[in-house]
């Protein structure tokens, strides 16, 4: 066996079957056992902009300045996903997590740790609960109750460079189908895995290929949808970012399956690091051979192009996006005929979701039956989640399917900031719908979540607390929704902007008696006559809102009542004339000069100047307490219903 | 011929045949089923947007549009139920909604495919008034000399857009911007005679609403049919008249030249016919030596067409007649011989009299100095 393969540069080594990438990989880990001591840094997109760039940057200086670059190296990894205490740092062999790491922090960690080999203690996670200080990931409450499949590489390995994916089990998937399988036998095991698309509507994966498979035509596509457009959702982004050539392996996987030879990433422009990202690993891989002219010496060919999106969240949808591609606007076509059939360039095409692509390598290299033993009997696998909004651990979970929602939210997520009450949470983004407290025992899944009213969508999870007036959530969303939509069917162009302007109303205190009924018939028609799943579904998040927490409508429009006090309309701020101690505070505060009184004259607000901003309540000391913020309709406060 | 084999399905319980490829909604309008339409039009292909046209067919989940839905052996089909009928309503009513109504001033008024859907399906009044009715106010686009497109009247049902591409293969206007500001726009929103627009009134003639309507709306008391006199192609074209004039032009859906189709010439260029400038008589110099004045010398009368012919005398013309002018064109012709001389027709005349005046040029003249103007 000839172990001398130099791994100095990609040029000097190619790829020309499954025997030679297992040499590499060989050589590759076992040139990493003499370099010593590792620093990770994430520069996942959320660790970046709490500055761990300048924190990656003081280590290298740092390193350099005590002259130990040939003992340490510092590399950046993708996101862990618990971005709530980033920028996050792994060190050394043993793995120790720090947290919230500023670039102050780099020469203590250099001393301390990588020298002297001792625990920097203020920096490391400490539970919440027990008080007890976490070393290591896997301590972390946040990390035990999940199970990453498809995270499994981010914030492992260092998403620029091919040889890292190699050194963990990169592209043995590729060379197990490559020589072992037929095209068949991988559409047959990933039917047997049970996937389904993770970017949405939950299509099986395994059948979506097949028919594909089966459709007639020479040349064929396969596409990685990319245009990650929920708000508050970054899943797809993160593992574009963070494991690129997970995403690229599941291409070419599916191109075997499919027999296509042509992949294009969908990949919105506004997320340049995994535009950079991705298209480094293309590169790297050309380099290498495992992309291009036959592959590891198994005679299929594949080339992976990038497209950038304009950012239209309606190109998401997956014929919207092929007209995107073609040069077109971006409007969803009628289905049938459907992209498997007639998709590309009117080819067949298979357009998966990142999440889907990733954990299609996981499958060919685990087997179809491994896979189907994750989750529930009929959700199979995993899912991650972008948790979000009032909750203390901001992040991105990968769980089990039929995980319940309590256990995302409180045990993973360390349940909401503040010691506020829990209200709903929000899953799917705009086409989803909101869950409440007395639902969240509910076991994730594409159908108990569509009984509960909402949907997985591609993962997004906003979570609201007590202070989130539920009216104004789906106000926000439909706001989204009617500027989103494409425009060209009447219910989704006019129909969101009609609901959008009602909703608006109500939480103007605008609303009128029966408005709640018009919503109604307004979503059904929208949902049962829009032509695409982004019509479809919008309205999700007005039907759940109003199936669970109707009374809060009903308070909106009748008493002009905001129980979370956010619709400024319908809140005023007073004083509490016998608690003012007219101290002058918030009459000074006051930007609009809305408050009347002085010195030993207690303070009094004019309602018809007063532009609810709260200074007032912020600035009045604790211990007077004398403004409060009120709702509902109470006598001489800006009456204006009549 | 090639036989077309037809299905057999089931409408509203009636049991009606189609051919195999047709849609629903044609099998229905065959077998005298009336299902609403707004972006339909049977002259480009179907795009199911409006959404009227939802029917329900039993066993699948959702209403599927009848316009692009085809036919299947056996399938059963209800155009008409209470749920699909409330969709209709709330659909019709947010079309009202965004479209300015002031139908009492429109001139499609009467023919408009949105008034005769409201009177068909009707509106919940109640919910209606309590949707927005948002004044677009977008400027009218007057620019183009024979018609004016009114995009607060517009439904974007995309006729006009598929029309031009489809069978004008222009490409002028395409749909742009997108959800509710969603228009019908030229290249870069510029006005309709500054763009690849060429007027010829196809998108006009098939708009539903008062969207693009003609500058002129007389409308014709009788139609007479006829041929285009523009060019050799020989468009069939029925002229509206009212009185004595011209006052509308739509071409003949029979002809198989132009299968109802205009150009700009055809469809708005028929004022000559009644103009008052008209010259339709051969004119002389009257200086020249072979000019035998008139003993009529009265020149045009105010608003008629001149019937006789003409002589330029001193600068003026005077009317000559049919043979003088003859006479002196016979007599010109034979001072020149073979190439001395050139012969140009006219697009606007028949084949038969082309055929003709090339024939005399080369048998007569001795030249094949003969050309034609090819087309207007």
């Amino acid at each position: 066996m000839d172990k001398s393969i130099s791994i100095q540069s990609t040029e000097d080594y190619g790829i020309n079957s499954a025997e030679s990438l297992r040499l590499l990989r060989e050589s590759l880990i076992a040139g990493e056992q003499t370099t010593g001591k590792v620093v990770s840094v994430c520069c996942g997109s959320g660790c970046m902009s709490s500055g761990s760039e300048h924190v990656r940057a003081a280590f290298v200086r740092g390193i350099k300045d005590q002259e130990l670059e040939d003992e340490i190296t510092v590399k950046k990894t993708g996101c862990h996903g618990f971005c709530e205490r980033g920028p996050i740092v792994i060190v050394g062999p043993e793995k120790i997590f720090y947290q919230h790491v500023t670039k102050e922090d780099v020469p203590e960690i250099i001393s301390e740790t990588l020298i002297e080999n001792r625990v920097v203690e203020r920096l490391l996670y400490e539970d919440p609960v027990t008080g007890q200080k976490c070393f290591h990931e896997n301590d972390i409450p946040f990390y035990q109750k999940q199970r990453r499949i498809v995270l499994k590489n981010c914030g492992i390995i260092d998403p620029t460079s091919i040889e890292d994916y190699i050194k963990v089990d990169g592209f043995q998937a590729l060379a197990k189908i490559l020589s072992q399988m037929t095209p068949e036998g991988v559409i047959e095991e990933i039917k047997l895995s049970g996937l389904r698309g993770r970017g949405g509507a939950g299509f099986p994966a395994g059948i979506k290929w097949e028919t594909a498979r089966n459709a007639p035509g020479e040349e064929k596509y396969i596409i990685c949808n990319g245009d990650e457009g929920d708000p508050g959702a970054f899943m797809d982004r993160s593992v574009m970012e963070g494991d690129p050539y997970s995403v690229m392996e599941g291409m070419m996987i599916a191109g075997y399956a499919v027999g296509a030879s042509q992949g294009i990433i969908y990949v919105r422009a506004e997320y340049p690091l995994a535009v950079h990202h991705l298209s480094t690993a293309i590169a790297q891989a050309t380099d290498l051979g495992l992309l291009g002219h036959d592959i590891m010496g198994s005679g299929f060919n594949f080339e992976i192009k990038i497209v950038k999106g304009a950012g239209a969240f309606v190109c998401g949808e997956e014929t919207a996006l092929i007209a995107s591609i073609e040069g077109r606007s971006g409007r969803p076509k009628p289905k049938p005929p459907f992209p498997a059939i007639q998709g590309l360039w009117g080819k067949p095409t298979v357009i998966n979701n990142v999440e889907t692509l990733a954990n299609v390598s996981r499958i060919a290299l685990n087997g179809g039956k491994w896979y189907s033993e994750i989750g529930t009997p009929t959700d199979k696998g995993t899912k991650i989640f972008s948790l979000v909004g009032k909750v203390q651990n901001v992040g991105l979970v990968e769980v089990e399917m039929g995980t319940t929602l309590r256990e995302i939210i409180f045990d993973i997520g360390g349940g909401i900031p503040g010691g506020k009450r829990f209200k709903a949470v929000q899953t799917g983004g705009p086409s989803g719908g909101c869950i409440p407290e007395e639902l969240l025992d509910l076991p994730v899944g594409y159908e108990s979540l569509a009984k509960a009213g909402s949907i997985i969508g591609s993962g997004g999870m906003l979570v609201m607390d007590e202070d989130t007036c539920i009216v104004n959530i789906a106000r926000y969303f439909l706001d989204f929704a009617q500027n989103e939509s494409c425009g060209q069917c009447t219910p989704c162009r006019l129909g969101t902007k009609q609901m959008f302007k009602i909703l608006r109303d109500i939480t103007r205190g605008d609303g009128k008696p029966g408005d709640i009924e018009i919503l109604l018939e307004l979503s059904d028609a929208v949902k049962q006559a829009s032509i695409c799943g982004l019509g479809m579904t919008v309205p999700n998040p007005v039907i759940s809102t109003i199936r669970y927490f109707r009374k809060e409508y009903e308070e909106h429009i009748l008493e002009r009542r905001c129980r979370a006090l956010v619709c400024r309309s319908l809140i005023f701020y007073r004083i509490k004339p016998y608690r003012c101690k007219a101290c002058m505070k918030c009459l000074e505060a006051c930007p609009v000069g809305a408050i009347i009184g002085a010195k030993w004259q207690v303070h009094e607000i004019d309602q018809s100047k007063c532009i609810k901003c709260g200074t007032c309540m912020k600035v009045c000391p604790k211990r007077f307490n004398a403004v409060e913020c009120v709702t509902g309709r109470i006598e001489g406060l800006g009456d204006k219903s009549e | 011929m090639i036989r077309v084999s037809s299905v057999s399905l089931n409408i509203n319980g009636i049991t009606v045949r189609a051919d195999e490829g047709a849609t629903i909604l044609t099998a229905a309008q065959d077998a005298g089923i009336y299902i609403p339409t707004l972006c339909y039009c049977p002259d480009v292909s179907s795009i199911g947007v409006c959404r009227l046209c939802l029917v329900r067919i039993k066993g699948q989940r959702r209403l599927e549009p009848a316009c692009r839905t085809p036919v299947e052996e056996g399938i059963v089909v209800v155009t008409d139920d209470p749920e699909i009928e409330r969709l209709r309503r709330v659909i019709l009513e947010l079309i009202l909604s965004d479209h300015d109504f002031n139908c009492l001033l429109c001139p499609k008024s009467g023919q408009c495919r949105l008034q005769e859907l409201v009177n068909r399906i009707g509106l919940n009044e109640h919910r209606f008034n309590r949707l927005e009715h948002v004044a677009k106010d977008l400027p009218i686009d007057t620019s183009n000399p024979f018609f004016d497109f009114n995009p607060n009247k517009c439904v974007q049902c995309t006729i006009c857009v598929r029309t031009c591409h489809e069978i004008v293969g222009n490409d002028a206007i395409d749909m742009a911007y997108r959800s509710y500001d969603l228009r019908v726009s030229t290249f870069a929103n510029k006005l309709l005679k500054d763009s690849a627009c060429v007027s010829c009134g196809e998108c006009m003639e098939r708009c539903p609403v008062g969207a693009l309507v003609p500058k002129k709306t007389e409308y014709p008391t009788r139609e007479v049919k006829t041929t285009c006199s523009y060019c050799g192609v020989g468009c069939g074209l029925y002229l509206g008249v009212r009185g004595n004039t011209i006052v509308k032009a739509r071409g003949d859906d029979e002809s198989p030249v132009n299968k109802g189709n205009l150009c700009v010439r055809g469809r708005f260029g028929y004022n000559f016919v009644n103009s008052p400038d008209r010259l339709s008589l051969p004119l002389m110099r009257a200086y020249d030596e072979y000019a035998q004045p008139s003993s009529v010398v009265k020149v045009t009368e105010e608003g008629r067409p001149v019937t006789l012919p003409l002589v330029k005398r001193e600068g003026k013309f005077v009317e000559i007649n049919w043979d003088q002018a003859i006479k002196y064109v016979a007599s010109s012709l034979a001072h020149y011989k073979g190439d001395e001389i050139a012969a140009i027709s006219s697009a606007r005349c028949t084949n038969e009299e082309n055929y003709l005046f090339q024939k005399f040029t080369r048998a007569v003249l001795k030249t094949n100095n003969i050309d034609h103007c090819a087309r207007l």
